[in-house]
């Protein structure tokens, strides 16, 4: 089948089968493998992507449900060089380790700052809870999410 | 965090907070881990498993399978010439050689999940849709899943031994019979931990290719220990080991169950051969919980023996291990280390610890995180509590009394029978009673302690201190090769593997230091086995001491080296020049920066042998509040004390020791792999298998002091990847116990979830 989306600002269209998940297309046939596979079950939150603004776990999203669609991946949080505030703010907390959690982490708190920038900790706490990290314990993520709420507020700010 | 300064360096990247140079890739989702790696034409693996945890294989149907669409082969223990080759272990011993996990179940099957059959086709989705083209007519045997009927030989796994203790582990030390006989105070508990596994975030997985024209085998994916699976595939395969190599990529995770030498390896390798073409596989999250190393199913019955002042005198019992149904590379760990490490950081002077390898037919079992010494930390110190109430005497002191001090290092432990290598060790620098009084300190238990037992707005509130060893930095040997390249740079090639520790920051900041040049200089490549010679990899808390250690061993031969080639240069003899900051200097002003010698190729191997481990020792506290009603704990508050030796990186060290703890509050509360009587294993996804989430556990402080370096190596480091999840069961478990003493709970075995919290509380309603 084929579908048309936008990825990270540009229109792709790529012919799937019906079955192919949103991760497995977004990897496998687009090559963007910053996006991670954890367990298939929507639990782990590692495939997260953003969805016309919205969090969703792209191994529970067929991949022609995204057809007309605006997906955002952790290389389309990326600038050109360099890393945005938020990824800033993970390695300067310490907020991972092997690495393999990050990009669905990195998405879902992009997600919520960019609607509630002045998400409270128990707010980031409660959001990222569907995000499985082995490594850090979850408290230097949260404390970079806190710190990077400046920016969000800032560029907020900004637009209006 | 002050910076630190080694007296031998003049830059202070050692013991700084220092950002880690592998985030860049990371955070911008440039990492490369198995699954972001393709080839052409490969094909794609999956494994039938046995739906059956213990039976005789009368025939497997595979014509099915075959001729479903974009299958090439499916391969099954037929296609196996000869013997079925087993998976050699790390550590070997005199009985386990019969328990050796075939690479394919060919006669009979031994657990749930055991590989009977690999499907190889044009994508993986093909693969996983032939695995039910596959049938086995399996006749069933009688499953044992515990210790209990294991020991009582009911259903023999492997007739060949007559029995199902795979192994015997004696830890002795003193006179222990004696030290019962003058005791005062005697306090013996049975207690349990429950099986669990590692589970790293992402699942295993490789990608063999085979050469055909140079008969090379080179296998991406690897993990932990490169150079002994090179070793191990090379002889299965029946190839030189130079024909083989391991390359590592970004690991996802490791925690002492990924990289380990696992049957689907072999079998994945052998596709390619086979068929000469690519063969990628990666598991999924159901597969991974049934077929990686599980760990930590383990009982105990022991008693301690106390003079009625609370001097720990004795110690004695046995320790029973749940191993699975094989012995895997490094499957006696756990059992062994159990029976070493139960004293922990205690003065014991008399031990006889009998640790028994029971194999059931539960997936086989290998390391997790502090192997064998979590188990071992939660018994002691549960006894330890007990024994403080039995004898009136105050939870800290009686610990305070008991641990060991500078005075009596190096300290040995009991001496563990039969031996593996590692009979005989001593605990080699500290003063126990410090990292102790400064967790005392840290928690403010003056104030904390005044709320034990007490019930403010409905739940109850408990605390509790504990005590640990761990133990790092395992032998023999860390290579690591360094290559001045021709802009001045240096490439550091290192035998140490990566598992996101965080292993490029750590051994670029200690060449930096050595070489006293900017880090960002400094490029570490490690894990692959096509990099240098020989090397080892990291597991043991070992990359940081060991390759660490290494490292410093090149620095030394390469600032040699280029003292040589500047004083050519400069026309006088080496021992003219000076050596600082990256630049040779004479005393008459001139001078040669060592990016002006690069044209001389320079290039040494450094490498650091050590048999002697590391003891990282500390305290922890915890501060829990249950509810009642409903059983749930909160841990409110959780401070961890330990002393490392030397701080390298002091980001990443507690990075190592908070991660650590909040696996262990799984460990305590949540997580556990179930089995059914038909040793059928229930929990098959990760909203089953329940790790900490980031609303679980807010609270967890840590301080690592510098105090005692070890004497072991140049650095004074050591190992501390696992120390933060050993005093967890103990000390959490302790403070349940302590919140509940109005009710005489005494849990005896894990993990506290909620509706075992409440069973304890309403049975002890009951009782009273």
């Amino acid at each position: 089948m084929s579908v048309r989306f936008e990825v990270n600002g540009k229109s792709v269209s790529v012919d799937v089968s019906p079955r192919t998940t949103l991760a497995d297309c977004l990897r496998h046939e687009l090559h963007l493998t910053g996006t991670h596979v954890g367990c298939e079950h929507g639990v782990c939150g590692a495939c997260t992507v953003i969805v016309n603004g919205d969090a969703v776990r792209s191994c529970l999203m067929l991949a022609v449900q995204a057809n007309g669609a605006k997906v955002t991946t952790v290389e389309g949080l990326s600038p050109e060089e360099g890393l945005s505030p938020l990824q800033t703010a993970f390695k300067t907390h310490h907020a991972l380790q092997c690495g393999f959690c990050t990009p669905g982490m990195l998405t879902t708190i992009h997600a919520l700052l960019s609607e509630e920038p002045n998400a409270d900790e128990d707010r980031i706490r409660d959001v990222i809870s569907g995000n499985l990290c082995r490594c850090t314990g979850y408290i230097t993520i949260v404390e970079a999410a806190m710190d990077a709420r400046a920016s969000y507020q800032q560029s907020r700010g900004d637009k209006e | 965090m002050k910076p630190h300064h080694g007296a031998h360096t003049s830059n202070t990247y050692i013991g700084a907070h220092i950002e880690r140079v592998e985030d860049y890739r990371f955070l911008r989702g440039e990492g490369k881990y198995l699954d972001d790696i393709s080839r052409e034409g490969q094909w794609h693996a999956a494994f039938v498993r046995s739906q059956i945890a213990h039976g005789v294989i009368r025939s497997i149907d595979v014509s099915k399978a075959l001729a479903m669409p974009g299958v090439r082969a499916v391969i099954t223990a037929a296609d196996i010439e000869g013997d079925i080759p087993t998976i050699p272990f790390r550590r070997p011993n005199p009985t386990i050689g019969p328990y050796a996990q075939p690479i394919i179940a060919r006669d009979k099957v031994r657990y749930f999940g055991e590989p009977i059959a690999m499907i190889l086709a044009d994508s993986p989705e093909l693969a996983e849709d032939a695995l039910q083209g596959v049938t086995a007519d399996i006749e069933q045997l009688p499953v044992i899943i515990d210790c209990k009927s294991a020991m009582a030989d009911k259903s023999l796994l492997f007739d060949v031994t007559g029995s199902n203790l795979a192994s015997i582990f004696n830890a002795d030390k003193g006179d222990v019979d004696a030290a019962f006989a003058a005791a005062d105070f005697i306090i013996r508990d049975q207690l349990s931990t429950q099986r669990q596994t590692a589970l790293p975030m992402e699942t295993r997985g490789l990608l063999a290719e085979w050469d055909a024209k140079n008969g090379k085998l080179t296998v991406s994916g690897a993990a932990k220990l490169p150079f002994f699976n090179r070793s191990t595939m090379a002889a299965m395969m029946n190839l030189p080991e130079t024909a083989v190599d391991y390359i590592e990529l970004d690991v996802g995770g490791g925690f002492g169950a990924r990289g380990e030498f696992y049957p689907e390896d072999f079998l994945v390798a052998f596709g390619a051969r086979k068929f000469d073409r690519p063969v990628k596989w990666i598991e999924d999250r159901r597969e991974h919980l049934m077929a990686i190393g599980h760990s930590r199913e383990a009982s105990c019955d022991v008693e301690l023996a106390f003079s009625k002042d609370g001097v720990m005198l004795g110690m004695r019992g046995d320790l029973f291990l749940n191993i699975g149904a094989y012995v895997r590379p490094n499957g006696m760990t756990p059992v062994r280390n159990a029976a070493q490490f139960m004293s922990g950081p205690y003065r014991m002077p008399a031990i006889h610890i009998a640790a028994y390898a029971c194999v059931t037919n539960k997936t086989p079992a290998g390391t997790y995180r502090g192997p064998g010494r979590y188990e071992g930390n939660f018994f002691i110190e549960r006894l330890i509590d007990q024994a403080a109430a039995g004898l009136g005497v105050d939870r800290l002191e009686i610990r305070r009394r008991n641990l060991l001090t500078h005075e009596e290092m190096p300290y040995s432990l009991a001496t563990v029978l039969p031996s593996d290598g590692r009979a005989d060790t001593q605990c080699d620098s500290g003063d126990y009673r410090v990292c102790f009084d400064a967790c005392v300190q840290e928690a403010n238990w003056a104030e904390k302690s005044k709320l034990q037992g007490k019930l403010i707005d409905g739940r109850y509130h408990g605390v509790a201190i504990g005590c640990f060893i761990e133990g790092g930095a395992s032998g023999p040997q860390e290579n690591a090769r360094m290559v001045l390249e021709k802009n001045g740079d240096i490439s550091l090639f290192a035998g140490s593997s990566g598992i996101g520790q965080g292993i490029e920051t750590i051994l670029a900041q200690i060449a930096a230091d050595y070489l006293e040049i900017p880090m960002e200089r400094i490029t570490v490549f490690h894990g692959s086995t096509n990099l240098l010679k020989q090397g080892w990899g990291s597991y043991g808390s070992r990359a940081t001491v060991m390759g660490g250690s290494a490292v410093i061993d090149a620095c030394k031969k390469l600032l040699a080296l280029f003292r040589i080639s500047a004083a050519k240069r400069l026309g006088v003899e080496p021992d003219a020049i000076t050596i600082a900051e990256g630049v040779a200097r004479l005393a008459d002003g001139r001078s040669v920066p060592l990016a002006e010698v690069a044209s001389d190729h320079l290039e040494v191997d450094g490498s650091f042998k050590n048999q002697t481990p590391t003891y990282t020792y500390g305290s922890a506290f915890a501060h829990v509040a249950v509810d009642p009603g409903t059983g749930h704990v909160d841990v409110v508050d959780y401070v961890v004390v330990d002393d490392v030796g030397r701080i390298i990186n002091s980001m990443t060290l507690h990075g190592q020791v908070m991660g650590a703890a909040v696996q262990g509050f799984g460990s305590v509360f949540t997580e556990e792999l179930i089995y059914n009587d038909e040793g059928q294993l229930l929990v098959g996804s990760l909203a089953d298998y329940l790790i900490p989430t980031a609303s679980d556990y807010p609270v967890v402080r840590c301080v690592s002091m510098e105090q005692f370096p070890s004497p072991t190596n140049p650095l004074g480091a050591k190992g501390a990847g696992e120390g933060g999840i050993i005093p967890v069961g103990g000390v959490v478990t302790n403070a349940v116990a302590n919140a509940l003493s109005s009710f005489g709970v005494q849990p005896k075995t894990l993990p506290l979830t909620p509706s075992r919290v409440w069973e304890m509380i309403e049975d002890a309603r009951v009782r009273a």
